[in-house]
């Protein structure tokens, strides 16, 4: 994935050409609405280690969250719109990461906020999940170890744009995810034991299949 | 008006007192042993292995047969009055022929002294890993030998709820700390991922609240009679 020029930024910028099976109505009607769920977003703070004490920074009034809709913290999942996991997730905490997820009303979204959150990070061991992405969706990734706040805005700001491209005929967006009935995974084993392989000279595991 | 004490400027030494013990100044090896050694040699002849001293800090090596009763009269003898344990914990060295220690960290809050007990399982395939629980004496060592448990497979026999504290309870790879075990686990990461996600949290832990009322039976005695005279607690 080169870089490559951003798409139009036009946002307000609707396709109305004939047999592309969107109305004026309804594209309009989702400008409506995406602008009001971009402008609005509830964070879920979902905290466990140094990442959320930038997060909590980011809030706080001198980077002050509030400016893009985000004032109200939702410490219940059941009213909000945005996940943030900050910081590294232990096998043990899991469960509970994916049950809060499955608490989450839709619409809603992920950020991993951190390189512990997203990959493991230097917590290549026994305890830690190497990414939160197998075990939850998630939207946009915010690296950095923590990341500065001006980070997460920047991470912030890539998932508004993202939820302002959305399209009501769009209908991969809504699907709740069903986990694998056996395993309880979202995404087969193989490809977890790929994504958490050890770089450099860490030791070699044994893959899927044991 | 006279300050009522001394008055220390920081970064600076208070002028007539001793330059602090920095490990610089201290012999690695030999030095003034606790007291409470010689006392424990005179006690428990057999059960004291060897008295060490590292740092300035006394390890005594004792028996585990006799374990229990040593750090019973620790406790207890008012010439020692050793009333807080501070650390339950176990060494695993790289060198296989070196035994595997259990680790107790005493301290004399009284006498201001500090004990390190330390009982030797040898690594020959024979000896169980398996010490007594002072938990009957220090209700403190509830979680402290859980969790040694947890990470190096040590049985404390005694212990009234001897299971996992750190990883959850189902986790059956292996106890982490110790040396043959691999630093990622044993399993692959979706083998771990499943097994993690499998477990339930609310299997053993009830999520409803509990009030002081409700509770109030299983409180210890002392704060059962300070709650029931009305007076506030923790102040």
């Amino acid at each position: 994935m080169g870089l490559t020029a951003r798409p139009s930024d036009n946002l307000a910028r609707t396709d109305t050409t004939p047999g592309s099976g969107e109305s004026w109505v309804a594209t309009r009607l989702d400008f409506l609405v995406n602008w009001g769920r971009a402008g609005s977003l509830w964070p879920m703070p979902f905290g466990t280690a140094c990442c959320a004490i930038e997060f909590m920074a980011t809030a706080a009034s001198r980077f002050d969250l509030a400016r893009f809709g985000m004032e109200r913290m939702s410490f219940s999942p059941r009213q909000a719109d945005v996940l943030i996991c900050a910081g590294r997730v232990p096998f043990k905490l899991a469960p509970v990461l994916r049950r809060i997820w499955l608490q989450m009303p839709q619409p809603k979204w992920c950020i991993s906020m951190g390189a512990c959150a997203s990959s493991g990070g230097m917590f290549d061991n026994y305890a830690v999940v190497q990414g939160i992405d197998t075990i939850i969706p998630v939207d946009v990734y915010v690296p950095g170890c923590p990341p500065r706040p001006e980070g997460l805005l920047y991470g912030i700001l890539m998932l508004q744009e993202k939820v302002k491209r959305e399209r009501m005929s769009d209908t991969s967006l809504r699907n709740e995810m069903d986990p694998d009935p056996k395993s309880g995974l979202y995404i087969p084993p193989q490809a977890i034991d790929e994504l958490s392989e050890p770089f450099g000279n860490s030791v070699h595991q044994t893959r899927s299949g044991l | 008006m006279s300050a009522p004490f001394p008055v220390v400027i920081p970064g600076r030494a208070a002028p007539d007192a001793p330059a602090p013990a920095t490990p610089k100044q201290l012999p690695n090896r030999g030095g003034p042993a606790n007291p409470s050694a010689d006392a424990l040699r005179a006690k428990f002849q057999g059960g004291v292995v060897r008295v060490e001293v590292i740092w300035g800090e006394t390890n005594v090596y004792v028996d585990r047969a006799r374990l229990f009763d040593i750090v019973q009269w620790l406790h207890d003898d008012p010439s020692q009055r050793y009333d807080y344990l501070s650390d339950v914990t176990a060494v695993e060295y790289r060198d296989p022929e070196q035994p595997l220690e259990v680790v107790w960290h005493l301290r004399s809050l009284p006498y201001r002294r500090f004990l390190r007990l330390k009982v030797e399982l040898p690594r020959d395939g024979k000896t169980l890993l398996e010490v007594p629980s002072v938990w009957s004496i220090y209700k403190g060592a509830d979680w402290l030998e859980r969790e040694c448990y947890d990470m190096f497979g040590i049985r404390f026999v005694g212990h009234p709820d001897l299971r996992r504290i750190l990883m959850w309870e189902q986790y059956h790879e292996g106890f982490p700390l110790r040396k043959d075990f691999p630093l990622r686990g044993r399993f692959s990461r979706a083998e771990q991922l499943r097994q993690a996600l499998a477990a339930n949290p609310e299997a053993r832990y009830s999520m409803e609240e509990l009030t002081v009322a409700q509770a109030f039976e299983d409180l210890p005695e002392a704060m059962r009679k300070r709650l029931k005279g009305g007076e506030r607690t923790g102040e």
